[in-house]
């Protein structure tokens, strides 16, 4: 019998719709996975018993003929997610030791599906990071690896765990969540597929929030069909997150017909970097040439305002996250330190002091001083200003064309400590996937090639809001024309 | 320019309660310069009669009506509490 944890979703959903696995089998091949990949450190809780549970109850659905998309098809799930009796801590040391007693949105729509959950998947700390050295848990390892070479790479961030789980055979599919780029750029990473939807597409609920205007909760897979099929599991309205629109959730799959023929694909001038690789750009120009094959038009476009995103999104994600970690004070879960003698602000001061990490601590402190007193006008509703025209941008090109191509992230991956002594080279990483998330517009990363050492490098599809299919179509046809079969050596089991 | 100085640091740091010691107030002060140093590149915008935009989403919030939909869950909420007495978060005495 092949290895099951070879399968793609798509697969396994049609032998088990077929009788020739069962959802046990299939589980029972992926715990095993994990136990065994302990090496990359992308799971911070397994769930084992749990998952043999949602297994046997995913054979019976499908037996009854219930069976849906992602029915018996194991998943691993980001750390970000509430997942009611079961760790979740966005792998920070202040959430120590909380089980909510409640499920997110996101994760109830899989459960409800059939899905089956593994376990919990590490992550950059509240999602703050382009690498995940930043989770309490200690850093995820990418399982590629350069040719010939031992040396460990960072899988990218802040889906870390996602993208190494899948990418590792240790889970079919992961749930991400994305900020300013944690889906897209640790799949280019991972030579995997990430989609961020349109913001408002997926409910926020039960998301540890980070930037309440950026997060989106998107997917992680190996195809473009497998991300479709996730996609339409999480997808939805809900009436507990203000922010989600209600809007029908299509079948996603059937945007895959690979007839992109008469669409206009806009490359956008600003996203040729100085300095970037010549690895990049030579990706790049071979995507506009599988576009010209397959029939689309392709245009040049301009955004005139990206080199503004980043520091704009440096200004509004801080912001918005001093005010989400205000809640984590030590009265109402998590870690508590006590001063001897303290008073209550003593307590707080303590306990956030020991339970965030630099890079959070950075975060809130820049988010805190750009919202005080006398600075409010010059930086936030500055940036907010901004985020205006960088939106607008979007909204003039997408009147030109149907999607927009750009690469995923300015390099491949890259090795640990490279960047993280210097803030301003590690939020450079998301200077392609930002914009998008500025914009709330939806994107994904698809494996289209590897560079010279041999690690994968992805191509970025943009699109129209709530036009997810046009973004998963045009990804289904680099995903073809790419052929990108590369798998990374397995060093891990 | 931006010019956060140890003081400035101490300030924000009080704001955000969180504790840092005395010795790495320099350093960090060092950063968040840098920082913001590089964003005041958005000084270059024109953003004269632009409006704000503080999401993405603009459709108006959506009304419900003004009943209760879910509670009578105490025990639920305050299970995770690093301390909790008579049904309630217990904190150390505060007195004014």
């Amino acid at each position: 019998m092949t290895d099951l944890t070879n399968l793609t979703i798509a697969d396994a959903r049609d032998l088990l719709k077929k009788g020739d696995i069962t959802s046990r089998e299939l589980t029972e091949a992926h715990v095993a996975a994990v136990d065994a990949a302990d090496a990359l450190n992308a799971y911070v809780a397994k769930t084992p018993e749990l998952a043999m549970e949602m297994a046997d109850k995913a054979d019976a659905k499908i037996a009854a003929g219930e069976q849906k998309g992602m029915t018996g098809i194991p998943v691993g799930i980001k750390d970000l997610f509430a997942t009611k009796g079961v760790h979740t801590q966005a792998c920070s040391h202040i959430l120590d030791g909380f089980k909510p007693e409640y499920e997110s949105t996101v994760t109830q729509n899989l459960w409800d599906d059939g899905a089956v959950m593994l376990g919990k998947l590490n992550m950059d700390e509240f999602a703050m990071g382009s690498s995940n050295e930043t989770s309490f848990y200690g850093p995820v390892k990418n399982p590629w690896r350069a040719k010939g070479s031992d040396k460990d790479y960072v899988p990218g961030g802040s889906s870390g765990g996602s993208v190494a789980s899948v990418a590792g055979y240790c889970a079919m599919g992961a749930t991400a969540s994305d900020t300013g780029g944690s889906i897209r750029q640790p799949a280019a990473f991972t030579g995997t597929f990430g989609i961020k939807p349109t913001y408002g597409r997926c409910s926020r609920y039960g998301m540890v929030a980070f930037a309440s205007s950026l997060d989106q909760a998107g997917t992680i897979t190996r195809t473009v069909r497998d991300g479709a099929i996730m996609l339409e599991s999480i997808s939805g309205f809900d009436k507990k997150d203000s922010t989600s629109v209600d809007m029908p959730v299509p079948n996603f799959e059937a945007a895959l017909t690979g007839d992109i023929r008469g669409m206009k694909i806009g490359i956008p001038q600003e996203y040729h970097l100085a300095g970037m690789p010549a690895e990049i750009e030579a990706l790049w120009h071979q995507g506009i040439e599988w576009m010209k094959a397959a029939g689309a038009e392709v245009v040049d476009i301009n955004l005139p305002h990206t080199k503004y995103a980043l520091p704009t999104y440096y200004i509004v994600a801080p912001a918005e996250a001093s005010s989400n970690l205000a809640r984590y004070d030590g009265v109402r879960y998590g870690l508590r330190e006590m001063v001897e003698g303290g008073n209550l602000v003593d307590m707080y001061e303590a306990t956030r002091a020991a339970g965030f990490g630099d890079e959070v601590k950075r975060r809130i402190m820049i988010g805190t001083y750009v919202l005080s007193a006398g600075y409010y006008d010059a930086y936030y509703l500055k940036a907010q200003k901004v985020r205006q025209l960088i939106s607008h941008d979007f909204n003039q090109a997408f009147e030109q064309v149907d999607a927009i191509l750009t690469p995923t992230a300015p390099s491949a991956a890259f090795a640990f400590g490279e960047k993280s002594d210097d803030p301003i080279a590690m939020y450079l990483n998301d200077v392609f996937t930002v914009p998008a998330s500025l914009a709330g517009i939806p994107g994904s990363s698809v494996a289209a090639g590897t560079d010279a050492n041999g690690l994968p490098l992805g191509l970025q599809v943009l699109g129209r809001p709530w036009d997810e299919e046009t973004v998963l179509k045009v990804s289904g046809v680099i995903e073809e024309a790419a052929g990108f079969t590369a798998k990374p050596e397995i060093w891990w089991r | 320019m931006s010019d956060i100085d140890k003081a400035t640091v101490a300030k924000i740091a009080r704001l955000a309660r969180i504790r840092i010691e005395d010795d790495k107030l320099e350093p960090l002060a060092g950063e968040l310069n840098g920082i913001m140093g590089w964003i005041e590149q958005l000084n270059e915008v024109n953003t004269d009669d632009i409006a704000p935009m503080a999401s993405v989403v603009n459709a108006k919030l959506r009304w419900r009506e003004d009943v209760v939909n879910d509670g009578d869950k105490q025990d639920s909420v305050l299970k995770n509490a690093p301390r909790a007495e008579y049904g309630f978060f217990a904190v150390p005495k505060v007195i004014e």
